[in-house]
């Protein structure tokens, strides 16, 4: 056998175990979409069925009341979704702005005790979110934060703050000060160099750090069940509940979850280039 | 009128390399050049005076002014970067002009400067391009554009030259020295290149370990190291070095190293009025040697050809004397056979002695 026809079964190989694993990986994702679509009749099928007419009625489920014996109208689900839009950009937004200043802040100036400032940061991530689940609901409930924008808010940013500190913060020690102090040089202030010379270079960094954020604040399921109340529920937990009522009514189920993860796969697809950078970030340098 | 001056300034604290008790002075449309291995504080010096740092004490002046507590921006100063810091998402166009909008100049002026700058540089044709698409010399001139378009009172430059190759830096010093005196500004310059500073200062300050060892002009620099760190850091090849001693015989007093000996009664009392005790370090620089294949008259040293390198125009031979290797550079067309003998005879004003106690010089 030459070398050529060697390199390529050896790549076919790579393809195949790939193709495998992506294939493992994708059948749950394929499953709920495929789900979504199909009649109640057809979930159950046994063999399952692989080709089939799909139908939106799922879809329609979850935006209109329609089931025996209930008053037909809109469902309150599009409320959970702005909640879970609402609650998510509100505290990414927050963290964006809050930790690409402390960010820049640990990685420009000589701050007395500046390391175990960075670790105290790291430390709010160490302890299991379960772990502070009871302390916390009894804070919020003593401060009235239960059922309450804020307080979900305030706790997706304290989650966040972390990982958006310490991963921004790489991004700007890439970045070489020379810029900033050129800039101070040509007339800017401290703040105007921040704006002029920093941020439209570490705008890929943040933009890869603001997804992972939403990621983390959008799927979060624990906090938003034990603190939120009706009218700040988010679609995790409005899913959750589906399953409590009636029966489980795996149509309107998986119609959610593809409505709710839809969002995420779009962002990701549309941002995997600076994702894929923020994954790798410090280990390739340049652009 | 901007001179700059610094009075016992020191910074010891922070990541860079410390400085000690500076005073230092850059008269009026002066081109001063900081000169000092790397990790001297050269760049410390200029970054104090540009306000990028504060010094834990001491003033510094630009003009009249007292400077300590302006931040960069109301300095008016100007920064050329050894790595150039040229913004990397704006147009060479838009890097030039960032100073003048620091300051709301009005647009039609910007255009006007940043055309009159790119011109004075030739880099007209690369105004539209991004520093990414430039190459070493050219990002250079950029940053130097950047540099003087806002016309401030002082230029500071740290190792602008460094990141060229040999021959775009030969280019490039006597551009900007020409550049310095067209402006009229004052210009502090830091390198580690002592061709630099020699071609290019008006004056030089040697700064060694975070101390100013000797300021001057560069022929008095060159020509009266202060001690043995400034004789050998400046020149190339540097200064030629033998021990030796002070010894008295029958009414004279020798130079007497390894392998010569020389007669210094005419100077003995002004060296045994400046040494701390008797051990000595004699210095010829490499061009101030003349071979003879004879022992001529005069001061000489004898010697064996160790190896000869010839560099076209001028080549350098290294003689062997006693265990010492002396490099002496001659004409290009000189031919030595290695192995010969040889001698190296120099004249009395040409001699440098130093104490070998204190490394300071004497003569």
């Amino acid at each position: 056998m030459d070398r050529k026809t060697k390199s390529k079964i050896v790549k076919g190989v790579k393809y195949f175990l790939i193709a495998i694993v992506t294939a493992v990986w994708f059948f749950p994702v394929y499953w709920l979409i495929a789900t979504s679509l199909k009649t109640r009749l057809e979930m159950f099928a046994i063999p399952p069925k692989w080709v089939f007419n799909p139908v939106l009625d799922n879809f329609i489920d979850v935006f209109w009341e329609r089931r025996y014996g209930l008053t037909p109208g809109p469902t309150e689900f599009p409320k959970f979704l702005f909640n879970s839009f609402f609650i998510s950009l509100c505290s990414i937004g927050l963290v964006i702005l809050i930790g690409t200043l402390a960010a820049y802040s640990f990685s420009r100036f000589e701050l007395r005790g500046k390391d175990t400032w960075l670790f105290f940061i790291l430390s709010t991530r160490m302890l299991p979110p379960i772990a502070v689940v009871i302390p916390i609901y009894l804070m919020y409930q003593r401060l009235g934060l239960l059922n309450n924008y804020i307080g979900l808010i305030a706790l997706y940013i304290m989650f966040n703050m972390a990982f958006a500190v310490w991963m921004m913060k790489g991004f700007f020690d890439e970045i070489p000060r020379e810029l900033d102090e050129a800039a101070m040089v040509d007339g800017y202030s401290r703040m105007g160099a921040f704006r002029k010379a920093v941020l439209p270079q570490a705008l890929t960094g943040i933009a890869a750090t603001a997804v992972f954020c939403l990621i983390m604040a959008w799927n979060e399921f624990l906090f938003a069940y034990i603190l939120s109340g009706f009218d700040t529920r988010t679609v995790p937990v409005a899913l959750a509940r589906i399953r409590g009522e009636s029966g489980i009514n795996w149509g309107t189920i998986t119609a959610t979850e593809v409505i709710y993860i839809a969002p995420v796969i779009i962002f990701t697809f549309f941002l995997q280039k600076y994702l894929l950078r923020g994954i790798t970030f410090g280990t390739v340098k340049g652009r | 009128m901007a001179e700059v001056k610094l009075s016992k300034v020191s910074k010891a604290t922070g990541v860079l390399c410390p400085v000690f008790d500076i005073d230092l002075k850059a008269a009026d449309k002066e081109f001063l050049t900081l000169l000092a291995p790397s990790g001297s504080g050269k760049s410390t010096i200029l970054r104090l005076i540009a306000g990028l740092e504060v010094p834990d004490e001491g003033e510094i002046y630009i003009g009249d002014e007292l400077v300590n507590d302006l931040t960069p921006a109301e300095r008016d100063i100007a920064m050329v970067f050894q790595t150039y810091a040229l913004y990397p998402h704006l147009t060479v166009y838009r890097n030039l002009s960032s100073p003048l909008e620091a300051k709301n100049t009005p647009k039609d002026e910007i255009d006007s400067r940043v055309k009159e700058v790119a011109e004075i540089l030739g880099i007209t044709p690369l105004l539209e391009k991004y520093p990414t698409q430039l190459s070493g010399g050219e990002m250079q001139r950029v940053a130097i554009g950047r540099a003087i378009i806002r016309r401030p009172r002082v230029y500071l430059l740290d190792e602008p030259l460094t990141n060229l190759d040999a021959k775009l830096r030969v280019h490039m010093r006597a551009e900007l020295k020409r550049l310095q005196k067209e402006l009229g500004q004052t210009m502090i310059y830091a390198t580690h290149d002592e061709l630099e500073a020699l071609s290019m200062s008006d004056k030089i300050a040697v700064i060694h370990g975070g101390r100013i060892v000797q300021y001057g002009t560069p022929m008095d620099v060159f020509q009266h190291p202060k001690n043995l760190f400034v004789a050998t850091f400046v020149g190339t090849p540097s200064m030629n070095l033998f021990d030796c001693s002070l010894v008295e015989k029958e009414g004279h007093t020798y130079l007497e190293g390894e392998a010569f000996s020389i007669d210094v009664s005419d100077l003995a009392s002004l060296i045994r009025s400046r040494l701390s005790n008797s051990e000595l370090i004699l210095g010829i620089r490499p061009n101030d040697f003349e071979v003879h294949r004879e022992k001529p008259p005069g001061d000489h040293m004898e010697g064996e050809v160790y190896v000869v390198e010839p560099m076209g125009a001028s080549a350098i031979v290294d003689v062997k004397i006693g265990s010492v290797l002396a490099k002496v550079k001659v004409p290009g067309s000189y031919s030595l056979d290695i192995g010969s003998r040889v001698w190296l005879a120099f004249s009395r004003d040409k001699m440098h002695i130093f104490d070998k106690n204190t490394r300071e010089a004497i003569l």
